[in-house]
């Protein structure tokens, strides 16, 4: 009787006997997310599940992410197979309105260049000793697009998940202080305050957004069959936004499924930051890299857009080029109060939205581009 | 493969590659819109 008291109470306190100093720091960085996106607004669809999903994983003895824990399960189920982004990307199809790019389309090159951080970084992951695979999931935090960083990163390099995960919504949502002072070192004040013609806001017809969506993911899955989940996910959400018969997938995809996969995707991204495997040296370099990554985006983006401006005779306002970045349309809010600020009778918002709505597209064909090169190369399975 | 090799190959051909691929998506929305430009409603054109 004696003894089954004894074990009764130490059973009691498992867990205070167990918690170790890295499960603390990790359940504190789990408050900070927490704090930050409830109390800072910084993206907190994700930041708040992650932050629970990385105190739940971090109780001692509660194994949820051991055989048959309610985590492992969700995390199994949608992250290991890769279709809780995919879903994702559906609803932001669904959600994404690409007509500005359609009335300018030549924009859409501003969004090549801002991919370009993803490459640069690459190369420099290498250069700090990170494996191949480990450095593609580095540097497509450079994607500035969440669920494009998560389907790589689970894909290639799924230890790394966590990191990667929290550096690219972290910084995402820290676009409006990251890009300006990279805008105001790269552009003369003479080239900030160029009035850009009112955007030409011709009518797009109707069959023109209906078809678009169809011809891309049929050419640009041919040309990197490997990214043609990324592309094929994205259009169809917005094929079933624009074709106007099918309100009710169009809703459910924006609304239900976005917000379920996005709970349960923040919750197992959070699952993934375990003490042992997220304190290291490694993860400072991963959130040091992103951070990188993203201002390398912006930088190039500024420069190809100081290339258009001079190819045109001054008629582009480089600043625009910041917003070949896939963080939609908060990049483009930022060029257009930084155009503000230097020339009142500056409206380069719409302008900046195509080159915007051309990052989105862009940060997923290049991944695509980079995966199909990836199977070109043998380095991963066909 | 080794390291710099890899890295470099999969930079070059993924900056061009991505230029590439975008660049000719924006013509064919060029060629889109001009096999489907845009004809305003029939009400709204006897209105104007």
């Amino acid at each position: 009787m004696e003894s089954a008291l004894v074990n009764g109470i130490q059973g009691l306190f498992l867990g205070v006997v167990n918690i170790g100093i890295g499960q603390v720091i990790m359940i504190a960085a789990a408050c900070l997310l927490l704090y930050l996106g409830i109390k800072k607004g910084y993206e907190p669809l994700l930041l708040v599940p992650i932050g629970f999903g990385a105190i739940l994983v971090n109780i001692p003895e509660a194994n949820m992410m051991g055989e048959g824990g309610f985590l492992r399960f969700f995390y199994d189920a949608g992250v290991r197979t890769e279709i809780f982004p995919l879903l994702i990307f559906i609803g932001i199809g669904a959600m994404t309105d690409f007509q500005p790019l359609l009335q300018n389309p030549k924009i859409i090159l501003l969004g090549a260049a801002g991919q370009f951080g993803i490459f640069i970084t690459l190369l420099l992951a290498l250069a700090l000793g990170f494996d191949k695979l480990d450095a593609v999931a580095v540097a497509v935090i450079g994607a500035c697009d969440g669920p494009t960083a998560i389907y790589v990163s689970s894909k290639f390099a799924p230890h790394m998940l966590g990191a990667v995960s929290v550096a690219a919504y972290s910084y995402m949502s820290l676009v409006p202080l990251i890009q300006p002072p990279i805008m105001r070192a790269l552009t003369t004040e003479k080239e900030r305050k160029i009035i850009m013609g009112a955007a030409k806001l011709e009518p797009i017809s109707k069959t023109t957004r209906i078809v678009f969506p169809i011809v891309v993911t049929i050419f640009a899955s041919i040309l990197a069959p490997k990214g043609a989940p990324l592309i094929g996910t994205v259009m169809l959400g917005n094929l079933l936004r624009e074709c106007g018969v099918v309100e009710r997938l169009k809703s459910a995809s924006e609304n239900e499924i976005a917000n379920i996969v996005t709970l349960l995707l923040g919750l197992c991204i959070g699952a993934t930051m375990e003490a042992d495997k997220f304190l290291k040296a490694q993860t400072l370099l991963v959130l040091l890299l992103g951070f990188v990554a993203i201002s390398l985006d912006t930088a190039v983006g500024l420069l190809f857009g100081k290339a258009m401006c001079a190819l045109t005779g001054g008629k582009i306002n480089p600043l625009i080029g910041a917003a070949g970045i896939s963080a939609f349309p908060m990049s483009a809010r930022v060029v257009q109060a930084e155009g503000q600020k230097y020339n009142k009778k500056s409206y380069l918002l719409m302008h900046a939205m195509s080159a915007n709505a051309g990052g989105q597209i862009g940060s997923v064909i290049a991944a695509a581009v980079m995966l199909s090169v990836l199977q070109g190369m043998g380095i991963v399975a066909g | 493969m080794d390291t710099w090799t890899f890295g470099w190959t999969l930079a070059l051909i993924g900056m061009g590659g991505t230029m590439l691929v975008l660049w000719l998506l924006s013509l064919i929305i060029l060629l889109i819109k001009k096999i489907f430009p845009h004809r305003p409603e029939p009400s709204a054109a006897k209105k104007g």
